[in-house]
């Protein structure tokens, strides 16, 4: 029957699993965030370092280059734990500036046009709605973080011999932590911001504005007050920390990483309260 | 036959303020309207039958499910059309009907399909492929509409669906609300505060106040009902004439220098000349005229209960 002649009726067909139905949620929002050119830009920019460091690894195994260039210990680069977190550290760079930029975009325009209500009319929970979006941001992270990073692990893996993988399995497990906590905490503040700052270029300024601020406020207490509290607001620092730990590396932050964890995990939970304080369907004026 | 919606002592409370005070009833209509003045508590009823509030007391259920512990499968059932401004503004109609389509469990070919003929049935079937957020406001209330059925919902639970719309605009939503009550196993609750949406598509009504129910009315019953209402203006003995239409079998009531009658079975307007003659009343007026939704409302302002019906 023509689209067109049809009547309402109701609809008596196969429903998917409601636990899958969050991914209908991010789906339409990595649709929506593809649509900037610029995004698409810096994400395919985002794959120019993980192509010169894997270039890097093959030069290492190449013998006839090295004797060509002269290089020192016979290697263009040590790939250890330093390697990758450097690697990260440019990575989570380019990840944090695309969180500015896409992050303001997943809860201020649902909550700036009122559609909250629509979501959760639906068999569709709160829990459910911040998992679709976090998922959304962390599928596009993980391709500028831990995928690009555990694929170069797979290369020099790959060059050196399975006995260096497992060798080194501990650098494996780091990459992927550091970077899950990391697109976790980044995720999570971009999210509350957009939910409470409801225009978008504002929530984007203020992501920027509130890791600086928090860096900055952070090293002013150290100073003044000659202690590394300071360290436990900053969250470049903390995350510096965490990855040091986990690369199993001497870190420049000096305060217990067991602190600096608990330090993440306190901010993720904030994040989480102020999400949970705005995305209701309505608010309840008292 | 289970009620579509049964109300146990249900109360809401924000912070101190109670806005729902113990609200007792069962309904079980086909469409099932919602009336009072503004800060009654219809939206928040509303709101606490699909779990958007959390009941300070009592509970309520939905074809049988509890809103306390099956608000999942209550939401399954019920499509809701919100009275505020609540769409995706970068989204092209389709995509955002069809996007809705799929959070509520429809597979992504069936939902595509449903938001286009939901598109065509609202009347936006043209618009279809334009962003919602370049709409009308009232294309945005179409746009609602076509949300709250893309998954053929059981129960259509309208929030002032004719809020901003122009007479023929109004006209229509109004059509496509009877049009869907036709439809077999569909259950429609309005929420309005214009008296006449709600006197064309209702069959029963709920009329709220400070967070209480003041009256009950089954519309249908009252339309079926045979009873025919006359109103008259006599001149004259009003009282011994009013006494012997009472005489005939007939109900009669004063209202100023009205007086109200209700017929009974075998008495005719002639019936009523003749007494008027015999009693030498001049009749100024007559006419037939039974209680409108406003006369109703306007009793119910007037009346406090306890909430209950």
């Amino acid at each position: 029957m023509a689209v067109y002649k049809r009547s309402y009726r109701s609809y008596s067909g196969r429903l998917t699993p409601a636990w899958s139905r969050f991914f209908v949620l991010t789906r339409y929002a990595l649709r929506n965030m593809f649509r900037s050119k610029f995004l698409l830009a810096v994400f395919v920019l985002s794959f120019f370092s993980p192509l010169i460091c894997a270039l890097l690894i093959y030069l290492n195994h190449n013998p006839t280059v090295l004797t060509m260039i002269h290089a020192r210990n016979n290697e263009v680069i040590n790939v250890n734990g330093d390697f990758f977190l450097g690697f990260l550290g440019v990575q989570g760079g380019i990840a944090f500036f695309l969180t500015a930029f896409i992050g303001p975009g997943t809860i201020a325009p649902d909550l700036a046009n009122g559609a909250l209500p629509l979501y959760f009319c639906r068999p569709f929970s709160r829990a459910e709605y911040v998992l679709g979006k976090l998922f959304s941001l962390f599928y596009l992270l993980s391709f500028v973080t831990w995928v690009p990073g555990l694929f170069l692990f797979g290369v020099e893996a790959n060059l050196s011999g399975a006995g260096w993988a497992w060798e080194h399995r501990s650098l494996a497990v780091g990459i992927l932590l550091s970077s899950w906590i990391y697109i976790l905490m980044i995720s999570l503040l971009a999210m509350a911001l957009s939910a409470w700052v409801k225009w978008r270029i504002a929530a984007g300024a203020l992501i920027l504005g509130v890791m600086f601020f928090l860096s900055g406020f952070g090293a002013a207490i150290n100073a003044v007050m000659r202690s590394n509290i300071g360290y436990y607001i900053a969250p470049g620092a903390l995350i510096t920390r965490v990855c040091a730990q986990l690369f199993g590396l001497e870190s420049p932050v000096p305060i217990p990483a067991v602190g600096a964890w608990m330090a993440l995990l306190t901010m993720c939970g904030i994040c989480l309260a102020l999400l949970g304080k705005k995305v209701r369907a309505f608010e309840v004026v008292r | 036959m289970t009620p579509v919606i049964e109300l146990e002592g249900l109360g809401v409370r924000f912070g101190k303020r109670d806005i729902l005070k113990g609200l007792t009833c069962s309904l079980s209509g086909r469409t099932i309207g919602l009336l009072g003045p503004n800060g009654a508590g219809k939206s928040t009823l509303i709101n606490t039958l699909l779990g958007f509030y959390q009941p300070s007391g009592g509970t309520a259920r939905i074809f049988g499910h509890d809103i306390r512990t099956q608000i999942k499968q209550i939401r399954s059932v019920v499509g809701y059309m919100p009275e505020n401004d609540a769409f995706i503004a970068n989204m092209t109609a389709v995509s955002f009907i069809r996007f809705m389509g799929e959070l509520s469990g429809l597979p992504s070919e069936a939902a595509l399909e449903r938001a286009h003929e939901s598109l065509f049935y609202v009347g936006l079937g043209e618009s279809r492929y334009r962003k919602v957020g370049t709409f009308s406001l009232g294309m945005k209330q179409l746009v609602k509409l076509a949300q709250a059925i893309v998954h053929g919902p059981k129960l259509i639970i309208l929030d002032e669906p004719t809020n901003g719309l122009d007479p023929p605009a109004r006209q229509r939503m109004i059509r496509m609300i009877k049009e869907m009550r036709e439809v077999h196993d569909l259950h429609i609750v309005l929420c309005s505060h214009l008296l006449r949406d709600v006197e064309e598509i209702c069959e029963e009504v709920l009329i709220l106040k400070d967070g209480r129910i003041v009256h009950y009315s089954n519309l249908e019953e009252e339309r079926s009902a045979n009873r025919r209402f006359v109103e008259m203006e006599p001149v004259g003995d009003s009282a011994a004439f009013a006494h012997a239409l009472e005489g005939l079998g007939c109900e009669c009531a004063f209202s100023a220098n009205r007086l109200k009658a209700v017929l009974s079975d075998g008495i005719e307007i002639r019936d009523i000349y003749r007494l008027a003659a015999e009693g030498d009343v001049q009749l100024r007026r007559l006419n037939y005229r039974r209680d409108t939704l406003e006369d109703i409302f306007l009793k119910a302002m007037e009346t406090t209960t306890n909430g209950s019906l």
